[in-house]
């Protein structure tokens, strides 16, 4: 571990620290020596936490869970950009080699009115739980599993479904977006169903709960501009938000 | 995530209800803009076609505007459907971007693009103020020919011997003042900055698109935006250099 590429690095970090949503914040400029090439941003960040515990001071919250890139946790924005520089990653995958060694980084937390501020860089996104209980399920009893074969979907049809299922809801769709919308998120969940036959019984209704919650919510409209679909860990295309749309003007005739 | 969690706000509300379909929810107000928009282009398109008449001279111009008067009721119609149309586009174009400014009260200090993918560029961001220049460039323009001196006002020319308003004449007139010249081609260009977003927005808008078909709207809106914008600039730039600079004084504008 000597090569250019995998030395050991220092790095300016400006993080935003705010003990609560009701009390002020400020970005705070910290030191990092040592950190690996190979790090995970995520273990750069804990190393720095460490460093911090032994001097006695608060550690900076940021969430996270798998750190593999499939539990949605770990969103913060980095120089601007939601899970940093690198398109369709999330944080945890991002590695400390994307970052030349001395830069400066700035660390925020996501920033929209639905995902209120917990502490330092954790955001509540419940919001999203309660636009998905307004209609991201569907309510069948099926009992038990059933034969696999018995209700045929083509292939393109389910890889398709499966392209909007990929969303692991991290919320950098909402960040990212100059608007604050959740179009890209309500339009995954809402194309998902509407692709398979499990899908239509609510089809109607879904539509238009979900999107009645996600405005609720205060989230903002979309003026696709496409920054949601760059910023996406699952590269989740704007197709969604189309089909959003449609299945909207659907509602206007179907019951 | 249970419906009978008292946690879950809408569980119990009107909401589990079936709800109407809501024009002026967020995803309502974005197939309006959007529609709306599709139209207004439809309309510019259109006007500019009709106006191109202006560069082979007085009669067929005058010619042309005296053929969409003859139309009869259509014609206050037509100005009532398109007041409608721009009206709509702007409610619900500021009813967005008020939206955007609450759904996040607290501003990033930094902000980039990720590129990749990403249609957000100057076009994009800059909507609402070429939307605000085109609206007050609308009310100006509107004023300044349709409400603009008649035959009452001696704007009168014989069409095939009949008197008609002599609208080329307001036209070359206008031009031959470099301040409005100067001002219709900024106005023209931040047309062609709302078009290059606004073209393949609008069909994204309408739930038209497929990432195929995105690629080739996109493509396109480049193509609308500047064929647009070159063609009104053309006529002002036209007419400034070309037409007889003692018109602006009326010395040959005497009518037969
Ligand atoms: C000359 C006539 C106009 C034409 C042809 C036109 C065309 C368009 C089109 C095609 C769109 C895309 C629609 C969509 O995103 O779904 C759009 C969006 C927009 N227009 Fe216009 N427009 C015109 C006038 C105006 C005016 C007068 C305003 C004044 C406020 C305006 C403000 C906007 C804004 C803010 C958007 C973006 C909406 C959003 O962010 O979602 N436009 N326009
Ligand atoms: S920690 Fe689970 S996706 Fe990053």
């Amino acid at each position: 571990m000597t090569s250019a590429t995998n030395g050991t690095r220092s790095y300016t970090l400006r993080i935003w620290r705010q003990s609560d949503n009701a009390s002020p914040g400020a970005l705070v400029e910290y030191r990092v020596e040592d950190i690996d090439a190979q790090m995970s941003f995520l273990e750069m960040l804990d190393h720095l936490n460490d460093t911090l515990e032994r001097k006695g001071e608060l550690p900076v919250a940021f969430e996270s869970d798998c750190r593999e890139g499939i539990c949605g946790m770990c969103g913060i924005v980095i120089d601007g950009r939601p899970h940093g520089p690198v398109p369709n990653l999330t944080t945890c995958g991002l590695r400390m080699r994307e970052f030349e060694s001395g830069a400066t980084i700035t660390i925020e937390p996501f920033r929209a009115s639905a995902f209120p501020l917990v502490r330092d860089l954790v955001v509540d996104r419940s919001s999203f739980d309660r636009v998905m209980q307004a209609g991201g399920y569907v309510s069948v009893n099926c009992g038990q599993a059933p034969e696999a074969n018995a209700m045929p979907i083509g292939k393109d049809v389910a890889e398709a479904a499966m392209d909007s299922a990929a969303c692991i809801g991290c919320g950098a769709c909402v960040a990212s977006c100059p608007n604050a919308s959740a179009s890209l998120f309500v339009g995954a969940k809402i194309r998902q169903f509407a692709l398979l036959p499990q899908g239509q019984a609510e089809r109607t209704r879904r539509a238009r709960r979900m999107v009645a919650v996600m405005d609720q919510e205060g989230f903002g409209d979309c003026s696709n501009h496409g920054e949601c679909e760059a910023a996406c860990p699952k590269a989740i295309s704007i197709e969604n938000i189309a089909v959003l749309r449609r299945e909207y003007l659907r509602t206007l005739v179907r019951r | 995530m249970n419906c009978a969690d008292p946690a879950n706000r809408y569980a119990s509300a009107a909401l589990m209800q079936t709800l109407p379909f809501r024009p002026w929810s967020s995803i309502g107000k974005k197939l309006l803009n959007g529609l709306t928009g599709l139209l207004l282009m439809l309309f510019i398109a259109a006007h500019l076609a009709g106006n191109l008449t202006l560069l082979v001279g007085t009669d067929a111009f005058n010619a042309y505007a005296e053929g969409l008067h003859r139309l009869g009721v259509i014609v206050p119609l037509a100005e009532i459907g398109l007041t409608a149309l721009v009206a709509a586009h702007v409610l619900s174009a500021v009813a967005v971007y008020n939206d955007r400014r609450a759904a996040r009260n607290v501003r990033y200090t930094m902000v980039a693009s990720k590129g990749g993918s990403s249609k957000q560029s100057v076009f994009s961001r800059s909507m609402i103020v070429t939307g605000g220049v085109l609206l007050v460039f609308l009310v100006l323009h509107v004023w300044q020919f349709r409400f603009g001196p008649s035959i009452a006002e001696g704007y009168v020319t014989l069409l095939h011997g009949e008197p008609v308003r002599d609208l080329y004449r307001l036209v070359v007139e206008t031009f031959q003042n470099p301040l409005w010249v100067v001002f219709y081609l900024g106005v023209m260009v931040l047309l062609g900055f709302h078009l290059r977003h606004g073209f393949w927005s609008a069909f994204q808008s309408l739930g038209l698109l497929a990432p195929h078909t995105r690629a080739l709207a996109f493509s396109a809106g480049g193509v609308v935006a500047l064929v647009i914008a070159a063609g009104f600039l053309l006529l002002p730039i036209w007419l400034f250099l070309s037409a007889d600079p003692r018109a602006a004084a009326g010395v040959v504008m005497v009518v037969p």
